[in-house]
């Protein structure tokens, strides 16, 4: 159990006009030549001849077909004809002002870190970055920008990092939740070393370009099981990271798991830690009981916020995790947006709300500093 | 918490092939010459290196061979101290994961055959699962319905994880078998390991693929509710044996939401899967994967919204407990004899019946 806070709460959505900090933001290209001023001439011509060949069956899409057009709210197309996400106008308007964003922080979405070809992925994520600067965060001081990298060559991600690590438009290292090999594998660690140095934290989001099936037992036929599935990778990173010693070796490392849902945090640390205790001569490099890494390293976004058939029972999980360690998120323009007013079922008292809304994520992106 | 209950009911409990020698005499000659001729040994299952901590309960080591060979330290240990009415064999073996179909089913075979003659005939307490070589439904099928008729068989066994999601029709000859025959289909932890074991790659540890199996049940779980299995077999029940059971009120959550959200890609799944997994599934209680607070795990135990689907179980000789600890401090008091007697028999029907 963590904080214990008043609890004079009311539910009331046109209560205080409470700042908002939102993890997710996914902002789009507006059209699939958006990252070539980004690009050099060979890579400009090789994405035109070849695409950026994945992990996926298909040329132009990924494999399982979403539910809506650009996995989009209906009402986020955005006047100009962009796609959404793609216009900042739009989105100041239609996000950024609506709901009292005083910051957020962008995720893109764009499949820069998936190409098989790593060097094509180092110049792709590369150009993602320059364009969260020149299209979003130069005009748009509300929005942060990720340090988008391609994990799988780590030297490159390391050079990514090192370059954009003084600028304080870049608010976190972005990485996929479905990396080739579990995270915390030795090869990665450069990125993590970075990272703690230059003290940025990392965002892990669901997705990425792993290799294997969705599942330890193959491919799911529908949308319906592997929209869920995706969760699994999140578990898979953060058992990972603590049962490879990442936590242990870089103890001031800060991620959060990104839109990968957050029921599954206490059973799976109560799992690692009754399974840890018979165990722990195999991992003699994991110090502490399992769930201590995770209650010290590891934050949590609420979108898709979990929603237990009885709503109170929220609580229980923000007990579990820590009311300290929760951080708001929208997933905007995304179908599965999350209304800050709405998306909490219980009733949370005022100072509860702006932990999870506002003060986590200034603790955690240190937005003091680097806002 | 010790067993409050007299004549429980143990869901999973794994008695040892000692060695391919054992199971010769179930063999046709064919199958005989091959291992002998091959050499080949050693089918124990890469989910449970037999070394490994969890694999034996130290207090529970034969003095020889792999553990849970021994019968009359089954019996003491396992059926005695617990106070047992009924233990379900499990037989983890390689049968179950061999990549040869043939192969798989003449071992999956002769563990039925040595299991009938050198356990269930030596002791009326046990009864046992049927091992099947799914790798092939039609050899499966097959398998099923040869040992049907002893009713000391009361489920189907199954790993967790296979070739393939088990909603897929290539694996629904076997829920008819299933249902026709009264047996529920157990799926218990462990991989055939055509996948890794999980979805960003092989772990480094078997630290992390052991406590990976929860991800193989919950995606089979939404395989077999996405692609309808539980409408079109309305009577078949799938038992998850040492699954943990904390992360099921998340997986209920989570896959109404999703099925909320975008149901209509499966226009045939009209019961809630909430609903679907309550009246169809169950699950043994060992591993308990609960925190240290009782008063939490009582909560947790409460979410799952259902008396009726934890099912008692030691998962002897693994080592999940100390002492007669098996029910773990926190299971609400009205559910004790439901989990220890009831459920079981409610699951397994074939326990209710007299058999000589």
């Amino acid at each position: 159990m963590s904080l214990t806070l008043d609890r004079p709460a009311q539910r009331n959505e046109a209560q205080s006009r409470l700042q908002v900090i939102d993890c997710d933001i996914h902002p789009s290209l507006a059209d699939d030549r958006a990252l070539f001023p980004y690009l050099s001439a060979q890579w400009r011509e090789h994405l035109s001849q070849y695409g950026n060949r994945p992990h996926t069956i298909y040329a132009e899409r990924g494999t399982y077909p979403r539910f809506a057009p650009n996995t989009a709210r209906r009402d986020a197309w955005p006047p100009s004809g962009k796609p959404p996400g793609a216009d900042l106008a739009f989105m100041q308007r239609q996000h950024l002002d609506a709901y009292n964003i005083e910051f957020g922080v962008l995720e893109p979405l764009v499949d820069a870190n998936t190409p098989r070809n790593l060097e094509l992925a180092t110049a792709m994520t590369h150009a993602v970055n320059e364009w969260q600067i020149a299209e979003f965060t130069s005009k748009e001081p509300r929005l942060k920008a990720s340090i988008q990298v391609a994990a799988e060559d780590t030297e490159g991600a390391v050079a990514e990092i090192e370059l954009r690590a003084g600028d304080p438009q870049f608010a976190q290292v972005q990485l996929g939740s479905r990396s080739l090999e579990p995270i915390g594998r030795k090869r990665y660690w450069p990125i993590f070393a970075a990272a703690q140095a230059h003290n940025l934290p990392i965002g892990f989001h669901i997705g990425g370009p792993s290799a294997f099936s969705p599942t330890p037992t193959g491919w799911p036929d529908f949308y319906v099981e592997d929209h869920h599935v995706l969760i699994h990778s999140m578990q898979a990173q953060a058992a990972s990271l603590i049962l490879e010693g990442v936590f242990e070796h870089f103890p001031r490392l800060r991620v959060v798991m990104i839109e990968g849902g957050f029921a599954w945090a206490a059973p799976l640390a109560w799992r690692l830690d009754k399974h840890w205790a018979k165990m722990r001569n195999e991992v003699p490099h994991v110090k502490r009981p399992p769930s201590e890494y995770m209650r010290a390293n590891v934050w949590f976004a609420t979108q898709p916020m979990e929603e237990p058939e009885n709503p109170e029972d929220l609580r229980l999980i923000f007990d579990c995790i820590g009311w300290d360690r929760m951080l708001y998120s929208s997933d905007y323009p995304h179908w599965d947006f999350d209304d800050p007013a709405r998306a909490f079922r219980i009733e949370m008292s005022e100072a509860e709300r702006r932990l999870i809304l506002h003060d986590n994520a200034v603790a955690f992106y240190q937005l003091d500093e680097r806002g | 918490m010790s067993i409050p209950v007299r004549g429980a009911i143990d869901c999973d409990i794994h008695p040892a092939v000692p060695g391919i020698k054992t199971l010769l005499p179930y063999m046709d000659e064919f199958w005989q010459e091959t291992f002998i001729a091959r050499g080949q040994d050693g089918f124990v299952m890469g989910s449970y290196p037999p070394n490994a901590p969890i694999s034996c309960r130290p207090d529970w080591k034969p003095p020889a061979g792999l553990p849970g060979s021994d019968f009359g330290q089954l019996q003491s240990q396992a059926l005695d101290s617990f106070q047992a009415r009924f233990a379900i064999c499990n037989c983890l073996y390689g049968g179950l994961i061999a990549v040869s179909e043939t192969m798989a089913a003449a071992m999956c075979g002769a563990v039925n055959d040595w299991i009938a003659a050198e356990w269930l005939d030596r002791d009326p307490r046990l009864r046992a699962s049927i091992l099947i070589p799914a790798q092939s439904p039609e050899l499966a099928v097959e398998e099923i319905e040869r040992l049907a008729a002893d009713r000391r068989f009361v489920q189907i066994l199954m790993p967790a994880a296979l070739e393939m999601m088990l909603g897929k029709r290539y694996y629904w000859p076997i829920y008819a078998a299933a249902e026709r025959h009264g047996l529920p289909i157990g799926l218990h932890a462990g991989s055939m390991y055509r996948h890794a074991p999980t979805s960003t790659g092989w772990p480094s540890h078997f630290l992390q693929d052991y406590v990976s199996n929860t991800q193989a049940f919950e995606s089979q779980l939404l395989s077999l509710i996405a692609q309808g299995v539980f409408s079109k077999f309305p009577a078949l029940k799938v038992v998850l044996i040492e699954s943990g059971v904390t992360w099921l009120p998340g997986l209920i959550w989570r896959a109404v939401k999703t099925w909320r959200g975008v149901r209509a890609e499966v226009p045939w799944v009209k019961q809630s899967p909430a609903e679907q997994i309550r009246e169809h599934v169950r699950l043994t209680v060992q591993p308990i994967d609960g925190p240290k607070d009782a008063g939490v795990l009582e909560r947790i135990i409460e979410q799952i919204g259902s008396d009726d689907m934890l099912l008692f179980s030691t998962d002897y000789p693994h080592w999940q407990f100390e002492n007669e600890a098996a029910l773990p401090d926190g299971i609400p008091r009205r559910l004790i004899e439901k989990i220890m007697v009831e459920n079981p028999l409610a699951t397994y029907s074939r326990l209710k019946e007299n058999v000589q």
